[in-house]
């Protein structure tokens, strides 16, 4: 247990040494560099635990180790140019580093203070050879970073630093300040909207939970992203978890709680393990646990682990895993706000909500509304993914236009190929097409369009993407994580993806259109929680901007994308064709035949559309339509 | 597709011994099933009707419960995974770049089913949600391995590793 003097003493020990990551002119003497390896799932899948060895190995060999420091922090966001090596006080920014590469950074960086520039971010190289900051390269340039503020910037797995970075001090401030009813006051001047996808007013929900009177309330936060895509909430985890450790305390002060859960997947170990860590390094230090920093104010929290189901994303049904059942939803009201977890009154937040908790005590509500839109306040991060050159996490102020995130922060689409569409809100969204490209983000406009913020997947599909395929992509999902609960969710979406199997088959007709949308209505008016009012938004929203190319699956029986097979076929184009015979050499099922020196012809029916053909066609030869 | 069939049972008495650690640490505990799976998975691999069995006499729950709970869970396994276990991400990222594909290329590969394991205990299976690596989509692991920025064409030579 450390008093507050003693937290105010690690502050200000932990800023003198951090600061330089901020600040290159507050480097202490005794510092001569911080190398910076990010240890997100992202750049963990592709090696940066061993670049992390090597940099200490090597710095050890040449001798350089005197005031170099290594250390492991959560995610950059470039996660599509992982694994990623920032080195301060100079800020450089090494992308997709090679453990091969690391002696010469340690020998020409650290040993002579000169950057390997042929290895740094091609982005942040000007022409002259010189060095331009981080914050100017445009994946950065427009961002806003607040729920990711110590993300790539901190130890997630040592708490002074984040103490450094003014940790524990909004805590200290609220109980030392404020009454819990000011607390809930400043919440809802701020406008903060829940950031789990549905948008409601966090200052609401946090007024409902103190005004229900019990002996017993809960503070919860979802850690359940399971739309496929999406990776906000994990980054966060994995780069600061004290951040949604603190809010939830500052929470349960508000509310009047003194237990409280964080709900996570299981599928998320990295994370799960920092939290494990950061909870222990709280209780240790007394901001967790009996008494904190001394007052009457007792908070406990504990770590439930998800088991891979989707449903559990939904309040009732997360708060019914935990209690150790089957994770199904029940009817609302009476709300978690009323009786939730254990029939107790329970306040329950997404982990991005939680992040942004403390910034807003600290810094007031005014400067939260400064940012944003009318009715959406503040910034949302997103997990930008799929056909886009910037695949990453980025946090932008609200209002943001989608071609601002696409073209400016995401870089474009690889390939030269056109944007189509993109898609937010995974199974429970809707996509945004070419000519909406200029909507502002925000909870409203995005609901207009028939789209929905969602939690913050947002993936980016080109011309080459088949949007019936993408809507019975999300069905199938749906399909299978439905908890059967409710017939209309349980059987209907079954019926929808069994129509769109139909379509992607060439067997629909008109009529199917019809009947789809018919039983996306009812669903969505039926069913009894939010996975299964929502999981018919992914066809109406393709229906609404992209009918015509469900009539071509229905009435010519194309599929104009090429990616539906069995409106597909593969032909030789006699012209080109060399007769060369390497595509019937590559053929698995031998449908093409032909005599040498000349032009092969295609078996249909033999023909499994697996398109080896065309990829081994030296002249190309072979066509798909 | 190969015929499903079980693999025996083969638990030993060292992890009969953990595991009834675990249930004792848990026995008190509220919503204390879910966690204690958890754990019962990772020293067993997979969680097949013995160790259930276990486990509902341990917490004094109807194997009924427990069966519920293991079945409606994706992360629960019944069956034991291979000795190489293939995961194919099937989240939208990887699904737009192509990961369906890939994902038909290792089942016609190995003959085998989502969720199935090789007759002779090899190759085991799996379409994942998303694992987050969407930087490097369509992204697959192997076991603790991952591969990433992936074609069709890769396959033959990710299988040649695990032979």
């Amino acid at each position: 247990m450390k008093s507050i003097a003693e937290i105010d003493a690690i502050r200000a020990k932990k800023y003198a040494e951090i600061a330089l990551r901020q600040d290159k002119t507050k480097k202490p003497d005794d510092v001569k560099a911080h190398i910076l390896v990010c240890g997100g799932t992202g750049c963990q899948s592709s090696g940066s635990l061993d670049i992390k060895q090597k940099f200490e190995e090597e710095l050890k060999k040449q001798n350089l180790e005197q005031g170099v420091s290594v250390v492991l922090t959560g995610c950059f966001g470039l996660c599509a140019l992982g694994p990623i090596v920032v080195v301060y006080p100079s800020g450089s920014f090494y992308s997709r580093v090679n453990v091969e590469d690391i002696e010469k950074i340690v020998a020409q960086h650290i040993g002579q203070g000169e950057p390997v520039k042929e290895l740094l971010y091609e982005e942040t190289v000007l022409e002259d050879g010189s060095v331009k900051p981080l914050n100017q390269v445009p994946f950065y340039a427009k961002q806003n970073r607040i729920a990711l503020r110590n993300c790539g910037a901190i130890d997630p797995e040592c708490i002074d630093e984040y103490i450094a970075m003014d940790g524990y001090k909004a805590l200290e401030k609220v109980l030392k300040e404020y009454e819990p009813q000011q607390v809930i006051d400043v919440i809802k001047d701020s406008g903060l909207r829940g950031r789990g996808g549905a948008g409601f007013p966090t200052g609401m929900k946090w007024q409902f939970a103190a005004n229900s009177v019990n002996d017993k309330k809960y503070v919860c936060c979802n850690a359940d992203e399971g739309d496929p895509g999406a990776f906000m909430d994990r980054s966060v985890l994995e780069g600061d978890p004290h951040s949604v450790i603190e809010a939830m305390a500052i929470a349960a002060y508000a509310i009047g709680s003194d237990e409280g859960y964080i709900y996570i997947r299981a599928e998320y170990p990295i994370a799960v393990n920092r939290l494990k860590i950061a909870i222990a390094q709280a209780e240790e230090y007394g901001v967790l646990g009996d008494n904190i920093m001394g007052t009457d104010f007792s908070f406990h929290l504990g770590i439930r682990l998800g088991a891979g189901a989707f449903v559990c994303g939904e309040e009732t049904a997360l708060m019914t895993s935990i209690e150790g059942h089957r994770g199904e939803p029940r009817p609302r009201p009476p709300f978690p706000a009323v009786k939730g977890l254990w029939e107790k009154p329970t306040l329950l937040n997404n982990v991005e909500t939680y992040a942004n908790i403390c910034q807003i005590i600290l810094n007031g509500p005014e400067w939260y509304t400064s940012m944003g839109t009318e009715k959406s306040k503040g910034t949302k991060v997103f997990a930008l993914g799929g056909k886009i050159h910037n695949t990453g996490l980025v946090e932008i102020p609200m209002g943001t236009t989608m071609r601002e995130i696409v073209e400016e922060i995401g870089g474009g689409i690889p390939g030269g190929k056109k944007f189509k569409a993109a898609q937010t809100g995974g199974p429970s969204g809707g996509c945004i097409p070419a000519s909406l490209i200029d909507t502002p983000i925000d909870y409203d406009s995005l609901i207009n369009i028939g789209s929905m913020m969602g939690s913050g997947g947002l993936i980016v599909m080109d011309e080459d993407n088949c949007m019936v395929d993408i809507a019975k992509f999300f069905l199938e999902f749906t399909v299978d994580e439905s908890c059967g609960k409710c017939t209309p969710c349980r059987i209907g979406t079954k019926r929808m993806y069994e129509i769109l199997e139909k379509i992607t088959q060439g067997k629909g007709t008109l009529e199917d259109l019809d009947k789809l949308e018919e039983l996306a209505y009812a669903i969505k008016t039926s069913a009894m929680c939010g996975l299964g009012q929502t999981a018919p938004n992914p066809v109406l929203s393709t229906l609404r901007y992209f009918r015509d190319e469900y009539v071509a699956h229905v009435v010519d029986k194309k599929c104009p994308a090429g990616i539906c097979k069995a409106l597909l076929s593969y032909t030789i184009d006699p012209e080109k064709c060399k007769g060369c015979s390497l595509c019937a050499r590559n053929c698995p099922v031998d449908a093409i035949s032909g005599e040498i020196k000349n032009p092969y012809t295609i078996d249909t029916d033999k023909c499994i559309k697996c398109g080896v053909c065309m990829s081994k066609c030296k002249f190309n030869a072979i066509s798909k339509q | 597709m190969s015929e499903k069939k079980t693999i025996p049972f083969q638990g030993t008495p060292q992890q009969e011994e953990q595991l009834k650690a675990v249930i004792q640490s848990h026995k008190d505990e509220k919503g204390a099933l879910i966690p204690v799976l958890h754990e019962a998975q990772e020293i067993y691999g997979y969680l097949p009707i013995e160790v259930q069995t276990m486990i509902a006499d341990g917490l004094g729950i109807p194997l009924s419960e427990v069966y519920g709970i293991v079945t409606f869970y994706t992360q629960f396994k019944l069956e034991p995974k291979g000795q190489y276990h293939i995961a194919i991400c099937l989240g939208t990222a990887c699904y737009v770049k192509g990961s369906g594909d890939i994902l038909e290329e290792f089942k016609n590969k190995l003959g085998i089913d989502v969720g199935q394991c090789t007759s002779d205990a090899k190759y085991s299976l799996e379409a994942t949600r998303c694992i987050g690596a969407c930087g490097l989509a369509p992204v697959l692991t192997v076991n603790d391995e991952v591969y990433g920025r992936l074609t069709k064409h890769d396959v033959d030579d990710i299988m040649k590793k695990y032979v």
